[in-house]
């Protein structure tokens, strides 16, 4: 399985879909966050394999 | 994905310049779009003092970044605010310093609200204004002291890093409500018209909020992750995840609702008449431009905080803007 993290919140999905994919289906927006993997960038079409663990920088900041 | 440039793996992909880049590429697209904008928009020349309003977000610090890497000559601003929720006001003043630290070229500026005026930004909300409003007072403390300090320091300009996604969740809060006012003057710039009043520039006004936080996360900058508690459930991030939406389907759609509006500024095709304001005059107490008789909006906050006053200063305020 891929492990998703985002701030306090953790998700499993299952590997062989993109970071686009993975990110929708956990009720997110990839225009709203950044994905890392081990501690490097990743485009959004990056194919996640079993054991990834991606973690989702958010971007998003008010006030 | 590979890099446009040089075919290397890229690590950010923008859909809406159809452009994917590799770390370098990225972080030299990045500084050159930002001395871009400073250009198209007049804001300041390479021989300009600037005053960078720093908070330790990703914003702030990137930009101060950029402006150091471009050659200018940008000082730093941080306001301690009090907010000891969650440690807020300490670690990211832990953070601004941090970066000052490795800056030697820049100075840092300091301001403690509550050693100067005796009170935290939370203890004067509770003192006198309903908790909802935190905000409102916050911004006009924050406004007061950068023009204080940009004019006692003979600063040409305030820069500010708010980007895109803050532009336009501003700007579409302003024409859900019509507010011809703020639309009048809401821009990349915001020229001094008044003595003593400083001029207000936003470098990042065309960088997503995803291209500041790539740049800060490519750089190392270490920026404070988690926002102000008071900024939880705001409208700006409501009217954020709003356009992201938009954006998901229409690439580039926050970019074009934004300057698509500049420009039809720009060339009178929408005009939006400036309220009349009363004319500015010097506050009485520390002489910065204010409408209010006699005293100015924070003057009246800081040496007369009764509800009453507070209340009414909030009133003769015209300078809120939407945040
Ligand atoms: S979120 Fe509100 S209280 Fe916090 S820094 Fe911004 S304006 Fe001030
Ligand atoms: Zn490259
Ligand atoms: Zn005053």
């Amino acid at each position: 399985m891929v492990k998703l993290i985002y701030r306090d919140k953790e998700w499993e999905v299952r590997p062989g879909i993109t970071v686009k994919k993975a990110v929708e289906e956990v009720g997110l927006l990839i225009e709203a966050v950044i994905p890392v993997k081990d501690g490097k960038l990743i485009t959004e079409d990056t194919v996640l394999k079993d054991g990834d663990v991606v973690k989702l920088i958010a971007v998003i900041s008010g006030g | 994905m590979r890099c446009r440039k040089c075919g290397k793996e890229a690590v950010m992909n923008m859909r809406q310049h159809k452009l994917a880049l590799c770390r370098d590429h990225y972080i030299e697209w990045f500084v050159e779009r930002t001395e871009k904008t400073i250009r198209l928009y007049k804001m300041f020349r390479r021989e300009d003092k600037i005053l960078v309003a720093v908070s330790g977000g990703k914003d702030s610090l990137s930009l101060w970044d950029v402006l150091l890497r471009l050659g200018y000559k940008a000082d730093g601003m941080y306001i301690n605010l009090g907010i000891e929720h969650q440690g807020y006001s300490q670690v990211s003043l832990e953070k601004v310093k941090q970066f000052a630290s490795a800056h030697p070229e820049a100075e840092l500026h300091i301001v403690d609200i509550k050693a100067l005026y005796g009170r935290s930004i939370p203890e004067f909300a509770r003192e006198s204004w309903r908790g909802q409003r935190v905000c409102a007072l916050c911004g006009l403390v924050k406004r007061h002291e950068m023009n204080r300090l940009a004019i006692e320091g003979g600063y040409y300009a305030i820069a500010t890093g708010h980007n895109l996604d803050d532009e336009a969740a501003a700007l579409l809060g302003n024409v859900l409500r019509w507010q011809t006012g703020y639309l009048a003057r809401q821009g990349p710039v915001l020229p001094s018209d008044y003595p003593g009043l400083a001029r207000k520039v936003k470098p990042f006004c065309r960088m997503y909020e995803r291209e500041t936080a790539a740049y800060a996360l490519l750089m190392g900058i270490d920026y404070i992750y988690d926002e102000c508690p008071y900024a939880v459930g705001s409208t700006s991030i409501f009217y954020k995840n709003l356009l992201n939406q938009l954006e998901r389907n229409s690439p580039g759609s926050k970019l074009s609702f934004y300057l698509s509006f500049l420009q039809a500024k720009e060339e009178g095709r929408v005009r939006f008449k400036e309220e009349e304001a009363p004319p500015l005059h010097a506050c009485q107490r520390c002489g910065q431009p204010t409408t209010a008789p006699g005293y100015c909006a924070f003057c009246r906050l800081v040496y007369k905080p009764s509800k009453e006053e507070v209340e009414a200063a909030l009133e003769g305020s015209t300078d809120v803007e939407f945040a």
